[in-house]
């Protein structure tokens, strides 16, 4: 393969920064939720391009462990997620704003 | 080949385009459908730096599993109408974006000074991927990461409890008249 | 020379002496008002048995052949003790502070007896013998120490109760204005005092009496000596109502007139005179202190003796009068002659005593009537006051053969025959003035035909406050026959141990010099006669005739208007501006502003807690980013 690591990793930075921007910009609880997957998506694939540059197996290791406790953590987010809509009827993360000083 | 080449420079700007959907779209359906066009181009990814069973488990666990389940919530909650893309909060979008840039330039700056641009993926990796990659893979996990694997395990048995439980209606306490009511209606 | 104490018989129990009246004190402060009338009796018999000890004590000391042994140090138990410094809780019994004690204790018991009568019915009677036996304890305890600091623990004891006591009917704000104005000026003195003690503890390291009065030349020199006599003397200008700071003791009339006797005639402002005696040793060093204490003797005697002249309020009269005895007291010790300043003390303790409860008496016939104007007459219907105070007033202007008149006689002697021409001319002068004071006193107000209703039904006071006056009228008269003071007297001998020889010169004889004397006090006595009782010169249009001299005297030449504008006006101009300007808004601006200033930083940090969760996020990615760019300038 002959493209540089580098621009793997780069992308790799690329896709975090954009999920970080859902997070930050979106206000919609389920699309916040899904710019975090995005996120962890995005250093898997920086995890892959390290251990296919170090040789090593450890990197696509630690990826499918991400990978599996994503999996965990939707399944629970979402369960909160839909908790929170049968008590509020919205899912508007600026709706919860009881915490304000 | 230069094929492995021509492979990132089509699906890189593809899925950077599709990211960029999902943030932008006001349905939630739609950017959750761009969500999985961009799982797609990773798993491609993963083929191309040699990691043909990450590329089956991210289409099968991301993709066909967790981004499912999405679309089920969604459309369980019917927040699919439309998200007001209006910003209240002052400065958000400005500040938010300046960072962002900020954040890509350091990342950049930073593998350039620790790998630097030119730095080909080595040779040799078909000898790790030795019998095949799933095969070490699995040897990999069952030996040097066989604790982990196991508390994983049960992380998932405990996700499923939570998530029963997070999920469960109140049930109503039976009234005395509600009892009545049942046994001289009959059963 | 070492002092050696001896033991005495019963030497042990000096500490009996004072605790007494201590222990009375306390009683009556805590049971006060259930004893009732009892309170009186208690105060009274403790300080009769205070007497009974010191003079039991007393002719034990005699008995010791030896004049240079008469000496009984106590010591009760350390009470300070840092590095070197060491104080304890010393007392002492030589020749000098018996002498003290026993006027002390012994006038002391008159007056409280006098007391039980003219205190009867005030609502506070058990507290008033309770600060009665608390003054009596300090008292004892000033003249029985055997340190510098036990002195000043007893000096300002007295300042105390003597605040307490002159407040006493605190209800009236005059009265308590008249205390603080005497606390007040007596501290300017102890101040003074107080720097003087520092400087005996730089210069000898204790303050011992032993140590620092025993030769005290081998350790300091003239300068040092001058500074310290100077700055003692000061607190004696304090506390014996010298000019200066006089000024309280007329106002500090406004108390009871058993409190004016006993601290303001016989004992507290003596302790000036008994501090300038015990430190003579020092005195002695500097020629200068002595010259200021003779001079400012000297001038109190005159300066107060015409003030005297020309009050109206019999209290008053005897205030000043007291002012200008303990000026020629102070006068004979700048002259180095300390015996006669103890024995007039002695005397002038009787007669003024005397004087001061006949005055009492006097008010309590004439309900509480204190204008020499509304009286006269008074000597038919209040016999027994009216002879003793006569008796008194013929000692203190210095008849022979009573007590007065061997006190004054003596000390002029010496300034006669020490070459003082001056100081014997106007301390002449102030004898003069006396005589003609008191007498019109004593002619104004026991004289005469009534002017006042009150003077026509006035009437003689219960028994219980006419015994001590007969009592001190015989000591008026006897003290000087038994204790003459010239060079072989009794008390010189006695004394002379502690206060060094009577200085003796050439001059005028004795006989000639007593002549004089007794010449001027009988002319002085004619001429108040003449003006005040014949009733031959009509005096209240005289007085207007030489106006605006005897108003000026009356106001006591104007100093209480000087130390007004001068100090008072600008302290209290100076207290509301702390108080109005300063505390209000520097000090309150600056405590609430702190307050205003924190809720105002907490109402804007507060804004930071929006509630949106987006926010947060923001601020976390925010930091985050910071830190890679921290850590990206470190690579």
């Amino acid at each position: 393969m002959r493209t540089p690591i580098a621009y793997f990793v780069v992308l790799s930075g690329v896709l975090f920064t954009l999920g970080t921007l859902g997070v930050l910009l979106r206000k919609n609880a389920l699309l916040i939720f899904m710019s975090v997957e995005l996120q962890l998506n995005a250093v898997n694939l920086a995890l892959v391009a390290f251990s296919r540059m170090h040789l090593a197996l450890d990197g696509q290791v630690l990826a499918f462990f991400s990978m599996v406790v994503a999996a965990a953590e939707v399944v629970v987010g979402l369960a909160i997620i839909v908790a929170v809509y049968r008590r509020r009827g919205t899912v508007d993360v600026d709706e919860a704003r009881g915490l304000a000083g | 080949m230069p094929l492995d080449n021509v492979v990132f420079w089509v699906f890189a700007p593809i899925s950077v385009a599709s990211a960029v959907g999902m943030l932008l779209m006001r349905n939630a359906v739609h950017a959750a459908l761009f969500l999985v066009v961009n799982f797609f181009c990773l798993a491609v990814f993963f083929l191309i730096l040699d990691a043909p069973f990450l590329f089956a488990v991210q289409i099968i666990v991301y993709a066909g599993a967790i981004m499912v389940l999405f679309l089920f919530v969604i459309m369980l909650l019917g927040v699919d109408r439309g998200d007001d893309l209006r910003e209240r909060l002052v400065a958000q979008r400005p500040l938010a974006l300046a960072l962002a840039a900020g954040f890509v330039i350091e990342i950049a700056l930073a593998v350039r000074t620790g790998i630097g641009f030119a730095t080909k993926a080595p040779a040799g990796f078909e000898a790790v991927n030795d019998p095949g990659n799933a095969q070490a893979v699995a040897k990999v996990l069952f030996r040097d990461y066989f604790l982990p694997f196991e508390v994983t395990s049960v992380l998932l048995i405990i996700a499923a409890i939570a998530t029963m439980v997070l999920g469960q209606r109140k049930a109503r306490a039976v009234t005395q008249a509600e009892l009545e009511a049942i046994e001289t209606t009959g059963p | 020379m070492d002092e050696i104490s001896v033991r005495i018989g019963g030497s042990g129990l000096l500490w009996i002496v004072p605790a007494l009246p201590l222990a009375s004190a306390f009683l009556d402060l805590l049971l006060g008002r259930r004893l009732g009338k009892l309170a009186g009796l208690v105060a009274s018999a403790t300080v009769g048995l205070s007497f009974v000890m010191s003079t039991y004590l007393v002719f034990q000391l005699l008995d010791v052949a030896s004049p240079e042994g008469r000496l009984v140090n106590q010591h009760l138990f350390d009470w300070i003790s840092v590095g070197r410094f060491t104080v304890g809780a010393d007392l002492r019994l030589d020749v000098l502070s018996a002498t003290m004690i026993l006027v002390v204790t012994g006038v002391g018991f008159l007056i409280h007896v006098y007391a039980i009568g003219y205190m009867q019915g005030d609502p506070r009677y058990g507290r008033f013998f309770a600060y009665l036996n608390l003054f009596v304890f300090f008292m004892l305890l000033l003249v029985l120490a055997d340190n510098y600091l036990v002195l000043y623990v007893g000096w300002e004891g007295v300042g105390l109760c003597s605040y307490l006591l002159i407040g006493f009917w605190f209800e009236k704000t005059e009265n308590a204005s008249a205390a603080k104005k005497a606390f007040v000026t007596t501290r300017i003195g102890d101040t003074a005092m107080l720097i003087g003690l520092a400087l005996i503890v730089r210069e000898f390291g204790t303050l011992d009496f032993g140590t620092v009065l025993d030769a005290p030349g081998e350790t300091i020199t003239k300068g040092v000596a001058t500074a310290i006599a100077l700055l003692l003397f000061a607190g004696a200008i304090g506390k014996s109502a010298q000019v200066p700071l006089h000024v309280w003791l007329p106002d500090a009339m406004a108390g009871p007139t058993p409190v004016s006797a006993l601290i303001h005639a016989a004992t507290m402002v003596t302790a000036g005179v008994y501090l300038v005696v015990r430190s003579a040793p020092l005195f002695e060093l500097s020629g200068v202190a002595l010259t200021v204490v003779l001079i400012v003797g000297l001038v109190t005697a005159l300066f107060a003796a015409t003030c005297a002249l020309a009050q109206d309020d019999i209290k008053r009269v005897l205030a000043y009068s007291t002012v200008s005895q303990l000026g020629f007291m102070f006068m004979a010790a700048g002259m180095r002659f300390y015996t006669g300043a103890m024995f007039m003390l002695v005397a002038h303790a009787f007669y003024k005593a005397l004087m001061f409860l006949g005055a009492g008496s006097v008010m309590h016939g004439m309900h509480e009537e204190t204008d020499l104007q509304r009286m006269g007459g008074l000597l038919r219907r209040m016999p027994i006051t009216g002879w003793t105070f006569v008796v008194g007033a013929l000692a203190l202007a210095g008849i022979w053969p009573l007590a007065g008149f061997f006190a004054k006689d003596q000390i002029l002697e010496i300034a006669n025959h020490t070459g003082r021409t001056w100081i014997y001319l106007l301390g002449t002068l102030g004898a003069l003035l006396s005589a003609l004071y008191i007498g019109r006193l004593v002619f104004l107000a026991f004289f005469g035909s009534p002017r006042s209703e009150e003077a026509e039904h006035a009437h003689e006071s219960p028994t219980v406050m006419t015994i001590p006056l007969v009592v001190l009228a015989a000591g008026a008269v006897l003290a000087g026959l038994l204790f003459s003071t010239s060079a072989e007297g009794t008390l010189a001998r006695v004394l002379e141990p502690v206060t060094g020889p009577v200085p003796h010169g050439e001059g005028l004889s004795t006989l000639a010099l007593s002549a004089i004397a007794t010449a001027i006090a009988l002319g002085a006595l004619a001429v108040a006669w003449w003006v005040y009782a014949s009733g031959r010169v009509e005096w209240l249009t005289l007085r207007e005739r030489l106006q605006p001299l005897p108003r000026a005297a009356r106001n006591g030449w104007y100093v209480d208007h000087a130390y007004s504008t001068l100090f008072v006006n600008p302290g209290t101009a100076a207290a509301r501006f702390t108080a109005n300007v300063f505390d209000t808004k520097v000090v309150d601006g600056l405590v609430n502003g702190i307050g205003a200033g924190t809720r105002r930083l907490a109402s804007a940090v507060r804004l930071v807690q929006t509630g949106f969760v987006r926010s947060y996020a923001l601020a976390f990615f925010l930091g985050a980013v910071g830190v890679l760019v921290w850590l990206g300038t470190r690579l």
